[in-house]
């Protein structure tokens, strides 16, 4: 799942930086996302994984970095088994 | 002399609804009935309230020397368009529309007119939009004069300003005033700026004998993209609000503090002395708000006010 949310921060250019250059944990606001780029890429990411982020995620937690995100979308799959 | 019996002023503790204490101000003439919710007139007494609040807050702010810059209620369409301001608000804003055509089309107009049809798709987009805020005009401004001197910039604002919400909470109008002071410069100037206006508000507030609080807030961000802006505002601090009790359950926030950090520089180009995109914020005064907390809590005739309130006001 990483690997396809690295592909789409490289495909939507959501940070400033080479996506290569990121570990799981590096901090994407410091790399570059903006406020208006967050949201794009949190619809970005509801279509590739077929979810509806519910309210109390959309935060700026949430969306920190590839592990966080990782993390809420595996928890909104399970959710939906 | 503070003689006047305080039957007069009728009792401003606790909530009375909004819907009642608009009526209150139609009752008492300080407001006027204009048939569409949100638009008002306002009376004599109450105008002359807004000129000696502005002079108070010019006063507090006088040893800042800001540079004043007064732009009208309409602003350029292309402005609001780059500004952002349709991301994240589309509810809100105004297009001023105009009849282009021709006599056959006055013609038809006037048919449409007469039959009580809807006449308005005849009318086009002018290249005005009506203001949604006092310092949105200011940004291209200061983007256009080149890098700013050393230790920034400091603007005195203000404009009647749009925003379509119509309400009977007469402290929700659709055409309001906002005066604004705006800080362009380095992080450390403008949140100092900042910092500054929330210890100074509260104070002022005060001495006009109103009760306040300053807490933190986000802006009304249409949809849930605006769910997440409004959360990401909150979790970094970018807005505080000064709220008064005015006839709500809620208190009513009356000036704001927002820290845009870059997002206007870098969106207008705006750079600091040394070419790093220049940071802003601003402190607004909702100038139809604090007048109504005042008529609210010290009655509808301003000569019955407490005379501290009115020594402060009138000097």
């Amino acid at each position: 799942m990483r690997d396809r949310i690295r592909k789409l921060i490289a495909e939507r250019k959501v940070v400033a930086v080479d996506v290569d250059t990121l570990t799981d944990t590096s901090d994407l606001y410091e790399a570059g996302l903006s406020s208006f780029a967050s949201i794009q890429f949190m619809l970005a990411l509801e279509d590739e994984f077929d979810i509806e982020f519910p309210e109390r995620m959309l935060t700026r937690k949430t969306f920190v970095s590839i592990e966080s995100i990782d993390r809420s979308i595996a928890e909104l799959i399970g959710e939906q088994v | 002399m503070d003689a006047a019996p305080q039957t007069a002023t009728p009792s401003a503790e606790g909530p009375i609804g909004a819907k009642a204490f608009l009526d209150q101000l139609f009752t008492a003439g300080v407001l006027t009935e204009t048939g569409v919710d949100g638009l008002y007139g306002r009376s004599g007494d109450f105008e002359e309230v807004i000129e000696r609040f502005e002079a108070l807050v010019t006063r507090y702010a006088g040893a800042d020397k800001a540079e004043r810059i007064h732009f009208p209620p309409g602003m350029p369409r292309p402005m609001l368009e780059k500004s952002g301001y349709l991301k994240s608000f589309p509810q809100l804003a105004g297009c001023v529309h105009s009849f282009m055509g021709g006599e056959a089309d006055h013609a038809r107009l006037l048919q449409m007119l007469a039959n009580g049809e809807d006449w308005t798709e005849l009318q086009q987009a002018t290249d005005v939009v009506l203001t949604p805020a006092a310092c949105y005009p200011l940004y291209p401004t200061v983007a256009k004069r080149g890098p700013m001197p050393e230790g920034g910039v400091l603007f005195d604002l203000k404009s009647y300003c749009f925003r379509h919400e119509p309400s009977q909470d007469p402290a929700r109008m659709q055409l309001f005033r906002m005066r604004e002071y705006v800080r362009i410069g380095s992080p450390e100037e403008v949140r100092a700026f900042r910092e500054s206006w929330l210890e100074r508000g509260p104070e002022l507030i005060r001495s006009l004998g109103l009760s306040c609080e300053i807490d933190l807030a986000n802006d009304p961000f249409f949809g849930r993209a605006g769910k997440m802006l409004a959360n990401n505002q909150r979790d970094q601090g970018l807005k505080f609000e000064l709220l008064i009790p005015v006839a709500n359950e809620k208190p009513t926030a009356c000036l704001s503090f927002n820290y845009h950090q870059d997002h206007f520089g870098t969106l207008w180009g705006i750079q600091q002395a040394d070419g790093a995109p220049a940071h802003s914020a601003c402190v607004g005064f909702g100038l139809e708000r604090v007048a109504l907390a005042l008529f609210r809590h010290h009655g509808m005739k301003v000569a019955d006010w407490p005379q501290s309130v009115r020594a402060v006001l009138w000097g």
